[in-house]
Formats: C-alpha cells, structure tokens, sequence
C-alpha cells in the first residue's frame, strides 16, 4: 500500500523543503549584495517550492494519523483508534513534534504570501525580504529534522494501539488555537525580515514601513484571535473557571503581542510622519525574538506547564541558540547600520506623536514586567539560587497602573493631530468623553444594583474614555454630513476604532468578572438543592454516559432562577482509557450578560458529588472584545490604499 | 546650552526617572509576591516561614486522605519519605490528584505546622512528577522512577505512622 510509505515521503519532503529553504536564504542575499536579477529572483520559485513541500510533508502526516499508523513514533504517542477523525487529525499538532512542523509550514505560507502580493516591492528588497525569511525557515527545519521528527518508526515492533491524545486537548478548541496563535507568532517575522532587509539594503525610509505595515496588522490579528481562544479554552476546559492565569505559557504569547502591539503604532507614526524610524526597526527585532523566546519557554522543558511536553535538553539548547543567532545578528545589523538614520522630524509635547510614544513605552513595560515574572523564577532555578514562583499579585499588581496608563494616552490619541496642536483644542475635544465616561462609570454599578468598588469604577471608567474617544471622529462626521458622513472616513479609520473598542469591550469584562463573580464549592446528591448566587442549583439525576474513548458520569442539574427555569445543564467526569485519566467536562449556560458555570469535582465517601459552581457576568466580553480587535486589524488591511496598490500590480 | 539640548536632555533625564520608577516597582512587587518552595524535610526542619505564602510539594502519602463528612475539607499528608508534613484543603482536588502522586501546594504554614493550603496543584498525566516534587526525591536518594518500581513491587517501606495497607482510592 502506498500508505506504508508515507512516513518516508514526509521526511524526504521535509529535507527537500530545507533544501530549498537554504538556497531561499543564500542565493537571493548573495544575488541582492552582487546586483545580480537572475539570482535575486532566486527567491520568489524557492518559496513556493519550500512551502509544496511542506503541505505534502503535513498532509504525510495527517494521512498516517487518519489510518492510525501506529508504527510512527509520534502517531503511537499522540493517538489511538478510538479517536474521532477530527480530533486525529488535529492530533498532528497535539504535541511537539507535529507543532513544529505546523509552524514551519505557517512560516512558509507567510513566505508564499509575500512573494504573491508584494511583486511591486524593489527586486532587492523582496530578493532580501524572502531570504530572511529562508533563513528562518532553514533554522526551524534544521531543528526538526536534528532533533524532533514526527516520521521516527518505532519498527520492528509496532505498538498494536495508541497512546492516545492528552485528554485535555481532546475538544475543538485543539483544531483552531495552535493555528491560530502560530499564524500570529510566525507572522511578525514578515516584519522582521522587513526591518532587516530595510537595514541590509540601507534604505531606512519610510518605503518599508508602508509595505511591512499590513503584513504586521495581519500578523497581530491572528495572535489576537490565537489567545482570545485560547483563555476561552482555559475557560470551560480546565474546570476552574479562569480565563488567564498568568502560565509562563501565556505569558509567552503575551509578550509578542505587547510588543507587536507597539510595532503597529509606531508603523504607523514612521510611515504617515517619518518619526521613530530607529525605534520602529527595533520593535520589530524585538517583537519577532519575543515570538522565538515563546517558542524556545515552551519548547525547552524548563518550563513545566500544560503546554510543555516531554522534553529534550538537545532541543532547548537548540532553539536556544537559534534564538541567540537570531537577536545577535538582528542587533548587530541594528547597530551597525541604525546610527546612519537621522530623523528630522520634530513634534510638540500635545501631539499625536507624543501619545503613541507613551503608548509604546508603557507596551513595552508592560512587556518587560511579563518577561521579568516569568524570566525570574527560571533564571534563581537554574543559578541554583532557589526555587520560587511568582504569583498572579506580581502581575496584577503591575498591569492595573500601566493600563491605566495605557488608556488615558489611548484615548488620547485619536483626539489629538499629528505634530503640534494648542492645549485648547484638545481639552476642548476630550471634554465631552471624559465627562461622560466619569458619570457614567460611576452610574452604571449603581444602575447595575450591584456594590460599588473604586476597582470597577476605575475599570469601566478606562473603557468608556477609550471608547467615548476613539468613536469622537464617527459622530462627528454623522453631525457634519448626516448619514453620508461615516462613509467619508477611511477602512483603516474603522479599524482603529474597532481595535479601540475591542479593548474596551474586553476591559468591560476583565472588571465586571473579576469583580461581581460568585463561585462556591458545594457537596450535592440526587435530590439536594443549593443556592448559589441568587441561582437554584438541583440535581435532578446522576448517570453513566459511554462515550467514543471514554466512560463519563453524567449529573443533571436543574437550574432555577425566581422560579423559573434558566436551563438544564449536564456536567461530567470523564475517564479516558487509553490514559487511564479523569477529566472534568464543564456545563455552561453561556450568555452575553453572564455565564453559569458547573464543573464536577470528586465522588465523596457518602455519594455525594463536590461540584464548583460559578456565576460569572459579562465573561463572555473579554473574548468578545479580542474577536472585534482582530476584525479591526482586518479591515485596516482592507484599506483602499493597499487595494489600490494590488490593482495597479495588476496592470 | 541652547533650547533643543535642553530640551532633549529633560527628555533623556525624564525617561531615565521614568524606567528607574518603573523597574523599582516592578522589582518591589516581585519581591512582596515571590513564593519559596520548600520540600517536607525542609519544613521539619524549620526552614520555612510560617504565615507567609509559599510552595511545597511532594508525594501524598498512601492512606492520609481524610475527608470532613460534612463540607469540602480534606486533609492529607505530604512526604519526601525524610519527613512528613501535613495539608489542610477546602475545595475540589484536581482531576489527576491521588494518593501516591506528586503534586504541588501553595498555601501558608500555620503555628502547627499544618499547610493550610489554598490551591493543590496536580497536572497532566498521571505519570507526571512535578519538576520541584522530582528534584526533591532525587536530592533524598530516590528517582521518580526508582519511586513507581518500589511502589509496584510493594518494598517501599513507609517510615512514620501511617498505615501502609491502608486501602487506596
């Protein structure tokens, strides 16, 4: 059968895609260095050979998944025949292995899309853009085939079933949030290789910064949705009912998007105005090295976390030098050939320019609390020094100042002009927001019913200024012009506006969850009813459910509110066999305003069952709010200036 | 000195004060949330403070699990087969916690030397070792894996007073 042979197709695909990875990198820089067109056009054949490559190398893969070839390593220890199709194939990235592989297929396909949409680009800069990003390609490739191939057989003797997936990732969140986050992760290294060409090349105007522009918005919107999914599968998987826990893994994801958060602002500032060009180069090393220090945290084993699988020290110290090759030359092209960029541009103290680059420090910052919580602990480790964690307190107690911060000059921002403007005008611009949002913010807990705290006034406060301000421009135009007047405003306006309200949106519900959740741990058997929250919990029935790999006991539970049925909800405990694992499978009665949410927790000696019920309101916004950050981020792209530019390559 | 070094030297001196402020705190509150991990024997031997948060771990000790018959409390004992130290929980064990299985618990250590622990920690699958849990076997002579073989061929001797034959769950 031709299946038989698929492992070995895969790998020998994998070696020719670092075949043409390498030559990606070395004849197209060597070409764009000589002046040469034949070989700066090397680049754009290379990437597509490399990706065809790596798509049939994945689909090899996923194939063996699908038959259940056991006598692949990586398939044995990450699935069983049991395993419903979607979840085998979405196995392939249940673990190290097949993780890598997705990133450098993602990577790749970030390459194929470059050398599609970017032909009106400079020979030399898409020649030196693509070579960056061969590089990289051949680095993580390298390290596949080195230390982690998923095509290893375990012949002569094929294991007879599966080890099975982790239960944990058994759930449909598996199949959209590693693509996802990768997607984003993988895509700022568009904009480094931007940067870097731009460096390389010495032209460190503004030209690259228009082109590396969409590529970054796309990039962050994919992260953006990569870790909105993945607190919403914390969420109902874990069965605690947390939406960020501050994981060094998290953290990991978090870091890259702080900083690529700052790197679209200041794109944006050095591409209308000239201003930061140095800064903006630096923020794009440094948001793509912040992207492979996750990687190099998740990957090593010096972590131990959910995401962390079995470990290999060759890998750690692999990746680790990968990323110390990475950020080495990055910084010492940097230096070398930043201190020839001068900008004469100059700006006042009230400008547009001044809020951005408050916004980017206080991203930064941000970011570097991130990096010191979670570098810390592993660096006292590894002196011998001691082992500590550090606690979500470290983190809260940082982040609530900083975005405070944040929003004050986020709200800011899109009041104010570029370069100068009087201290009148722009009071006379932010009156009616800060009003508003002030008695408002102090209203609506009040309105709610519910208790006041500063913390929520502080929270909602925040949120209606960013909203109230970034929306000023919109009403104003409906005022001026009536309806006709929000179509005058640009596609990228809106998507500044929507990035805005995201945040707000998602701050709305960090404030409003952390502050107004009920939960309570509560013993219930056939019969028993409990109050939680002003909700009527009764447990109706208590059976067994067969599932395809597993065995669950199933509660049924009433829920009632003022006598009225809310919802009938049906938490289990599942045992997987394969593993021999319990996990928990939470019930949600999930709502815009407020979810409930059951989790069972253990059998007691007696027959009860000791289950987490939580009620937890506005939740739901906080994911709610990173999906509208990411449409913002889309339609910035869609931008009538970048189509324009697509139709006149056409031509 | 003329008006643009002027003003670009407050601008340097400001940004210095701002990031000087900002790692002082960032510092300041990494040192009020950092959590020690100690290991049972450490604890026997009064090394860990008491009434402070911290971290300790360590294999739970067949048969000690007791539950309160009436609320979520349970009590169990942690050891590093040096010494035993015990953990007072109200609230849901996690899925993969059991008894003879590593796990982690932050809590604070009250004057009796009982952990009154506010979470337990037991992750992934149930061959998983938590890596301090692993570390602190090694340094008293005992790999993990050294651990499961005795386990399974029942020479584990167990010192202290718990009843080895106790029934597990």
């Amino acid at each position: 059968m031709v299946t038989d042979v698929l492992p070995e197709l895969g790998f020998y695909a994998l070696i020719l895609a670092l075949g043409m990875a390498v030559l990606q990198t070395v004849v197209p820089l060597w070409g764009a260095w000589q002046r040469r067109p034949l070989w700066m056009a090397f680049a754009q054949p290379m990437a597509w050979g490399q990706c065809t490559f790596l798509v049939l190398s994945l689909a090899c893969l996923a194939t063996g998944f699908y038959v259940n070839d056991f006598s692949v390593d990586y398939i044995a220890a990450n699935s069983n025949s049991a395993l419903p199709w979607y979840y085998r194939l979405s196995a392939v990235w249940g673990s190290h292995e097949g993780s890598m592989l997705l990133w450098s297929l993602l990577l790749s396909f970030w390459g194929l899309a470059v050398s599609l949409f970017s032909r009106r680009l400079p020979r030399d800069l898409l020649a030196r853009v693509l070579g960056i990003m061969g590089a990289i390609g051949s680095g993580f490739l390298l390290f596949i085939l080195v230390t982690s191939n998923p095509f290893t057989r375990t012949l002569p003797v094929v294991p007879a079933e599966g080890a099975d997936l982790n239960p944990l990732l058994q759930d449909p969140g598996l199949i959209v949030h590693p693509p996802m986050l990768y997607m984003g992760y993988v895509g700022f290294s568009v904009a480094f290789a931007f940067a870097m060409a731009a460096l390389l090349g010495g032209r460190l105007d503004a030209a690259w910064t228009r082109w590396a522009r969409p590529w970054t918005t796309v990039a962050w919107s994919f992260l953006t949705l990569g870790i909105a999914l993945g607190s919403w599968w914390a969420y109902y998987e874990l069965g605690w009912g947390g939406w960020w826990f501050w994981d060094p893994v998290e953290n990991a994801s978090l870091m890259p998007w702080l900083v690529g958060t700052a790197l679209m602002h200041s794109l944006a500032a050095t591409e209308k105005r000239g201003t930061f060009k140095s800064w903006t180069v630096l923020l794009a090393i440094f948001s793509f090295s912040l992207s492979l220090l996750g990687t190099f945290l998740v990957r090593s084993g010096v972590l131990t976390s959910v995401h962390s699988f079995a470990n290999d020290p060759d890998r750690g110290v692999f990746i680790l030098v990968l990323l110390g090759l990475t950020v080495g030359l990055a910084l010492l092209v940097f230096a070398l050939r930043a201190p020839q960029v001068k900008s004469r541009i100059t700006f006042g103290w009230l400008s547009r320019d001044t809020f951005l680059l408050i916004n980017n420090i206080v991203l930064l910052v941000m970011a570097v609390t991130v990096l010191l919580g979670t570098l810390y602990p592993l660096l006292l480790s590894s002196l011998g020094l001691g082992k500590i964690s550090v606690g979500p307190p470290y983190f809260n107690a940082l982040f609530v100042p900083l975005a405070t911060l944040l929003c004050i000059a986020m709200g800011l921002g899109p009041l104010s002009r570029w370069k100068q403007m009087s201290r009148r005008t722009l009071v006379k611009r932010s009156a009616f927001s800060a009003l508003a949002a002030l008695v408002l913010s102090v209203a609506l807990p009040l309105w709610l019913d519910r208790h006041w705290t500063p913390l929520v006034s502080l929270g909602l406060l925040l949120a209606l200024w960013v909203a109230l301000a970034s929306l000023r421009e919109v009403a104003g135009s409906l005022l001026r012009f009536g309806l006709r007047g929000p179509r005058k405003l640009s596609r990228s306006h809106y998507g500044m506006v929507l990035g805005h309200l995201g945040l707000a949106v998602t701050i709305t519900g960090i404030t409003l969850v952390s502050s107004y959740h009920v939960s309570d741990n509560v013993r219930l058997n056939v019969g028993q009813q409990v109050m939680v929250g002003g909700y009527r919990f009764t447990m109706t029935s208590l059976g067994d459910r067969e599932g395809p790999n597993y065995t669950a006991t199933r509660a049924t539970l009433q829920v009632t509110r003022n006598n009225r049925l809310i919802n009938i909800m049906h938490p289990e405990k599942r045992f997987y066999h394969a593993r021999r694992q319990a996990l928990t499978e939470t019930a949600l009665d999930a709502g815009l305003f407020r979810d409930v949410y059951v989790a069972m927790g253990e059998q007691l000696d007696n027959g009860d069952w000791a289950l987490r019920i939580q009620i937890k309101p506005f939740v739901r916004w906080i994911w709610l709010g990173g999906v509208i950050m990411a449409l913002g981020g889309g339609l910035a792209v869609w931008d009538r200036r970048y189509r324009r530019q697509l139709r006149k390559e056409q031509l | 000195m003329n008006a643009v070094r002027k003003r670009r030297l407050f601008i340097v001196l400001s940004l210095v004060a701002l990031a000087g402020l900002a790692i002082g705190l960032m510092l300041y509150a990494l040192g009020q949330n950092i959590n020690l991990f100690y290991s049972p024997a450490d604890i026997a031997a009064g090394k860990a403070p008491v009434e402070r948060q911290i971290r300790a771990g360590g294999i739970v000790r067949k048969g000690s699990l007791a539950r309160d018959q009436h609320s979520l409390k349970v009590r169990f004992t942690v050891t590093d087969f040096k010494a035993d130290v015990p953990v007072q929980y109200d609230g849901i064990l996690p899925d993969l916690f059991r008894e003879g299985q590593g796990i982690v618990v932050v809590g604070r250590l009250n004057g009796q030397g009982v952990i009154e622990a506010g979470q337990v920690l037991a992750k992934h699958d149930e061959n998983y070792m938590p890596k301090e849990v692993a570390d602190v076997l090694k340094k008293e002579g005992m790999s993990p894996a050294d651990y499961r073989q005795a386990e399974a061929s029942g020479e584990l001797s167990y010192e202290g007073a718990s009843d080895p034959s106790a029934p597990s769950r």
